[in-house]
């Protein structure tokens, strides 16, 4: 891609990414442990989403990085320095936060050259690498607006472009979509993918929305009790869970009762290959997502392992999400919209699942994450 | 119906208005009308009183020490609680009754009995540290707390104090830019509120200066009515003036942000 010659140059790609690493971080509230040896690696550049429910470390994991927070064991190393002491505002990032912080007696222009100001830009640079980052968000037209004269996703605009201005060594994203509406934060989450990969900043994103996270890291981490449970890329995340927790975190999951043989798991008749590979033989529970599971046909009234009565039908655009009843359990399944048309709720289907590689979950090993 | 509403409301409202503004001007307006023509409904209305002021040595050098005393009793208030206010709000919360309670006691504690505890306190102040009049900020200080205090709470309440520290901490800030660059100027409203409290409470203030032996204005204003009546009304009447200016200023500059995107939205 392109970039007008005018603003190339004065852009932070000019100190495109360093290497971000977090080492056995460690912190406790009163007692309770909210990063239990936390150990994550950024690559110059490279955008990493921490996943995770409320209360899993994720932010605390942010905030140490930022220096907001203090560590309880471990370091914090930009580009090969230790800034595990040093205090936020001498460690070179760059923040958006998820409540809105732009400064309310300050324009967008002025917000984002508030930051060079304090680094010592000279005026003249500063005015024009400032139009050059609302450019970049798109915000150039609003650039003599006042917080409260912008819309939400507007004023998170001009905070990544105030937290980019500084040339920060690592950008910091804190939930900065959760606050917008469904259309805005899609859209947004899209562009703060397009001007990362433009700068080239290593960026820390941290969500709870595992959509988000899916669409534009470049690897996610799943977090949970303070601990990282999954680090990977989306794909991976997704289709490979290391772990029970990950698979039902990440996407929907179906839990059907099945008995480990010989490498496989054998779900109501249908065998499907293991991701543990090395799992011994016996009672499990197999972790089956919607996608993998179709509608065969019409079944018959004769009750057997996989027939079943669709119950409902949630439409969600090209795809609508079939729940089926199969008597002792229900199912779902994720179809093509056109597909699921053809069972209303009511009728009786024949279910099959597709041989992918499946996670199990022992009972006694791994108890009901519910 | 609804404009015969609307009509009895504004009937109300100026009804009130215009009572109230008697309530305060009346009074006001019979002190000028003193000191300009003293009993005599019938004697021509001079200003001699007024030029009085400035030829009576005693009632300058009053209202020179009060002026002073209300600059440094506020800037000392702001020094004092600001910075204070802000850390416990970020840091310490559990400790923010406690500062409340102790901010808001002096309410509590009637002035006299303030000021019996605070007698020894000034003898010693007086041998050892300094006659002057200043050392009374300190007195001061502690009657305009809760005042002071309970304005900057508001302020302090009205922005999103802990993302817009942080925010301006990633962008390099150290807390002395933080605060003079970010706190102060989003929250100027209520500093200027608690300054003009605390000036209020100075320039009016009487118990404590007449009985730690100090003469203030207050103090002056009395002894110069045994001496005249009328100049002393008239020192009275230019210190609310005064203060009716102060609030005056206040209405006009408290919100420049507002009036500047009103002004652009107009544009």
């Amino acid at each position: 891609m392109v970039s007008s010659s005018s603003g190339a140059s004065s852009r932070p790609s000019a100190r495109a990414g360093v290497e971000v690493r977090l080492e056995d971080l460690k912190r406790r509230y009163a007692g309770v442990t909210a990063l239990d040896g936390l150990s994550l690696t950024l690559a110059p550049g490279e955008l990493v989403a921490l996943l995770g429910p409320s209360g899993c470390g994720k932010t605390t994991a942010l905030r140490l990085v930022a220096g907001l927070e203090e560590t309880d064991g471990g370091r914090v190393v930009f580009g090969g320095e230790d800034v595990t002491n040093v205090p936020a505002n001498k460690r070179e990032i760059g923040m958006v936060f998820q409540a809105y912080s732009l400064f309310p007696h300050m324009t967008a222009m002025q917000n984002v050259a508030f930051g060079m100001q304090l680094h010592r830009v000279g005026v003249a640079e500063r005015r024009k690498r400032a139009s050059d980052m609302l450019e970049l968000v798109g915000l150039s037209p609003h650039a003599h607006k006042y917080a409260h004269q912008l819309s939400g996703g507007q004023q998170q605009r001009v905070a990544l472009a105030r937290a980019l201005a500084i040339k920060p060594k690592v950008l910091l994203l804190d939930e900065p979509l959760s606050a917008l509406d469904a259309k805005v934060r899609a859209r947004l989450r899209d562009e703060i993918r397009r001007v990362q990969l433009e700068v080239g900043t290593t960026t820390l994103f941290v969500t709870h929305d595992q959509e988000e996270a899916l669409a534009i890291a470049d690897r996610v981490g799943v977090m949970q009790s303070g601990r990282l449970e999954q680090l990977g890329p989306p794909m991976t995340v997704y289709s490979r869970p290391a772990t029970p927790f990950v698979a039902s975190f990440v996407g929907l999951t179906n839990r059907l009762n099945g008995v480990v043989r010989d490498g496989a798991v054998e779900v109501r008749g249908t065998r499907l290959p293991l991701v543990q590979t090395d799992a011994t033989n016996g009672p499990a529970v197999a972790l089956v997502r919607p996608e993998a599971v179709t509608l065969a046909g019409e079944g018959d009234s004769t009750p057997g392992p996989l027939n079943g009565t669709v119950i409902a039908t949630a439409f969600l655009g090209a795809t609508s999400r079939v729940t089926v009843d199969l008597g002792d359990v229900t199912v779902l399944a994720q179809l093509a919209t056109s597909d699921a048309a053809a069972h209303p709720a009511g009728t009786r289907v024949r279910l099959a699942l597709r041989p992918d590689p499946v996670l199990i979950e022992r009972d006694e090993a791994a108890p009901d994450h519910g | 119906m609804n404009s015969a509403r609307r009509l009895r409301l504004r009937i109300f409202r100026i009804t009130v208005f215009l009572v109230m503004g008697a309530f305060f001007l009346v009074p006001i307006g019979a002190m000028f009308e003193f000191s300009t023509r003293g009993n005599s409904l019938t004697a021509p209305r001079t200003l001699d009183t007024w030029t009085a002021i400035i030829k009576v040595p005693d009632l300058v050098q009053a209202i020179s020490v009060s002026l002073q005393l209300a600059v440094i009793t506020s800037v000392a208030m702001l020094a004092l609680l600001l910075p204070t206010m802000v850390w416990v709000r970020l840091r310490l919360p559990a400790l923010r009754r406690i500062i409340e309670f102790i901010c808001l006691l002096p309410l509590t504690v009637p002035a006299i009995a303030l000021v019996v505890g605070m007698v020894p306190l000034y003898r010693w102040i007086k041998i050892n540290v300094s006659e002057s009049i200043l050392m009374l900020a300190f007195a001061y200080l502690v009657l305009v707390l809760p005042y002071s205090y309970r304005t900057l709470d508001a302020g302090l309440a009205s922005i999103d104090l802990k993302t817009l520290t942080e925010a301006a901490r990633s962008l390099g800030a150290g807390w002395g830019t933080v605060m003079l660059r970010v706190v102060v100027p989003n929250m100027s409203t209520a500093i200027l509120n608690a300054c003009l409290l605390s000036v209020a409470l100075v320039l009016g203030e009487f118990t404590f200066a007449n009985l730690l032996l100090y003469e203030n204005l207050q103090v002056a204003i009395l002894y110069q009515s045994f001496v005249s009546a009328g100049t002393s009304i008239a020192v009275a009447v230019a210190a609310l003036m005064f203060a009716f200016v102060l609030l005056l200023i206040l209405s006009f500059v408290g919100r420049p942000r507002e009036r500047v995107a009103r002004a652009e939205e107009a544009a």
